[in-house]
């Protein structure tokens, strides 16, 4: 056992792993929660929502925050990479016939590494496009700012790009409709009182992420670039 | 008594050895019962493959009363085929149509090969029960009966689990071929119940380090292995098995050897 238990502590077994795509994946949710209330202050008016970016980059704790996200997501996705290979590995050769029994697997469920690969092209186009963008200019409250909403506003003026945001969050949205229950049954959260509750408020979170992110694109749009 | 009169052609996996290449390979059936079971029409697919002096299909069976779990096999893509709670040596030619295609494939794992046809070796689950799937008790008079108290909900907990007959179904069904499910419901077993819980923290620990050790996949919560699963072990277990592994880690102390 002695031995036993160093080597446990190097080598993390695959339930170790499985709670570490949780536990990031979790804090992933809360970053997307965070992310798409602070979006909405776009419905309330141009100058709000530039108010808000410049409050975010001029904040001291953003660095250190920006980090620990981009730490998250690697993390996330180098273990995901990790275990799918794994996975792949533990079959190596694939039956002739293989049909789901229509009571397990979900579409969700089934499609993660896929929904997942989405997620990371969309977020890489994302910070091209947005983050690392042109920089506009302009003044509100007398400041000088980062004009966000007009760069957005430019981007979903073209219908192509509304649509491509839309399928990619619709890929997240599915992705942590499974993801969100999954977590939690990675930390043994499983009981017969709060199963149903867990999976509606992960098809509920999933669905509400994919129309909640999609919402963004189609208003601007559909503004037709007015202020 | 119904009339032999069922049709089928069957698809079987054929390989001589471990080390040999094996293909799908075509056989007509004719004279087939709905009232056989599914091994019994392999049965007299093997008696004709004999009588034409051909190798018959090697396939694993014990009990055929469903308490074994030695019939595994892939029957058109599905663990012990398509009817639920059930396994092969229960599953009846009834559930088939006359003239239907039948594909019969053994289970695919890496920690699971395939000594000869639908044959493979399952000692991988062995390996797992030795490595921590027993309590530890001293022999010798028996105690007295009812002398430790069980509640009624844990020892149903505990009966459910212990229905597991390590048929590997779980394992063939799950599209990273892990073996969750079944050490779940071994783990799950013993620590319900106050004798099976001193031993837990570690159990839990020794029994999950040789499933990742012995090649099995890892769990993507999809609950095929529930669904295929022909005694209805739940993935409660499995989440269980993921609490009971975190506290272990988390707070249990290494033993003095
Ligand atoms: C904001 C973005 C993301 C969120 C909120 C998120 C959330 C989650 C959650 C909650 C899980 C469930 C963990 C579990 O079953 O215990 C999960 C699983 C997974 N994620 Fe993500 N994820 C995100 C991005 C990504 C990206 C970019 C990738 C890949 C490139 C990815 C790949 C995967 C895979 C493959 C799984 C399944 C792993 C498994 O079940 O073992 N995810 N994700
Ligand atoms: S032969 Fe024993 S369970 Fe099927």
């Amino acid at each position: 056992m002695g031995k036993d238990c160093k080597k446990r502590c190097v080598a993390p077994t695959s339930i170790c792993k499985k709670q570490f795509m949780a536990m990031t994946g979790l804090l992933l949710c809360g970053f997307l929660l965070a992310h798409l209330s602070g979006n909405c202050l776009i419905y309330v008016s141009a100058d709000a929502f530039n108010r808000y970016g410049h409050m975010l980059v001029t904040n001291p704790l953003i660095l250190p925050a920006e980090m620990g996200l981009v730490a998250l997501f690697l993390a996330h996705i180098c273990m995901a990479i990790k275990l799918t290979v794994e996975n792949k590995n533990a079959r190596p050769q694939n039956y002739y016939l293989k049909s789901k029994t229509g009571r397990g697997a979900t579409f969700a469920s089934s499609t993660m590494p896929y929904t997942g690969m989405i997620i990371l092209i969309f977020l890489v186009l994302y910070l091209i496009t947005v983050k690392y963008g042109p920089y506009y200019v302009t003044q509100v409250d007398g400041k000088e700012m980062r004009d966000l909403y007009r760069l957005l506003a430019e981007n979903f003026s073209n219908p192509l790009h509304v649509a491509g945001y839309i399928f990619c969050v619709s890929a997240l949205g599915i992705h942590v409709s499974h993801g969100f229950w999954s977590a939690f049954q990675s930390f043994g959260i499983n009981h017969p009182r709060c199963n149903c509750l867990l999976k509606c408020l992960s098809k509920i979170f999933g669905l509400l992420m994919a129309l909640g992110y999609s919402a963004l694109p189609l208003f601007l749009y559909l503004k037709g670039g007015k202020l | 008594m119904t009339a032999h009169n069922m049709k089928l052609k069957l698809k079987i996996w054929r390989q001589k050895n471990k080390n040999a290449q094996g293909n799908m390979t075509d056989y007509h059936l004719e004279g087939v019962s709905p009232d056989m079971s599914f091994l019994e029409m392999i049965d007299l697919l093997n008696e004709n493959l004999v009588k034409s002096g051909e190798d018959v299909v090697s396939f694993d069976h014990d009990c055929r009363e469903g308490i074994c779990g030695m019939c595994s096999m892939m029957i058109n893509g599905e663990a012990h085929g398509p009817e639920k709670s059930t396994t092969t040596c229960q599953l009846h030619m009834r559930k088939f149509k006359d003239g239907d295609t039948i594909v019969i494939e053994p289970w695919r794992a890496k920690a699971f090969p395939v000594l000869k046809d639908l044959t493979v070796d399952r000692s991988a689950f062995d390996q797992i029960m030795s490595a921590g799937g027993y309590v530890t008790v001293n022999t010798g008079a028996a105690c007295d009966a009812n002398s430790i108290l069980v509640s009624k909900v844990d020892a149903d907990l505990a009966m459910d689990a212990a229905q597991c007959i390590g048929c590997g179904a779980c394992v063939a069904s799950c599209k990273n071929a892990s073996a969750m499910l079944f050490v779940s419901a071994k783990v799950s077993q013993y620590s319900l119940l106050p004798q099976g819980k001193v031993e837990a923290p570690k159990r839990v620990q020794n029994m999950v380090a040789k499933m990742d050790q012995l090649g099995f996949g890892n769990c993507t919560n999809e609950a095929e292995c529930e669904a295929s699963c022909p005694k209805d072990i739940t993935i409660e277990n499995i989440a269980r098995m993921n609490r009971d592994h975190l506290k272990a880690k988390l707070f249990s102390r290494p033993e003095i050897e």
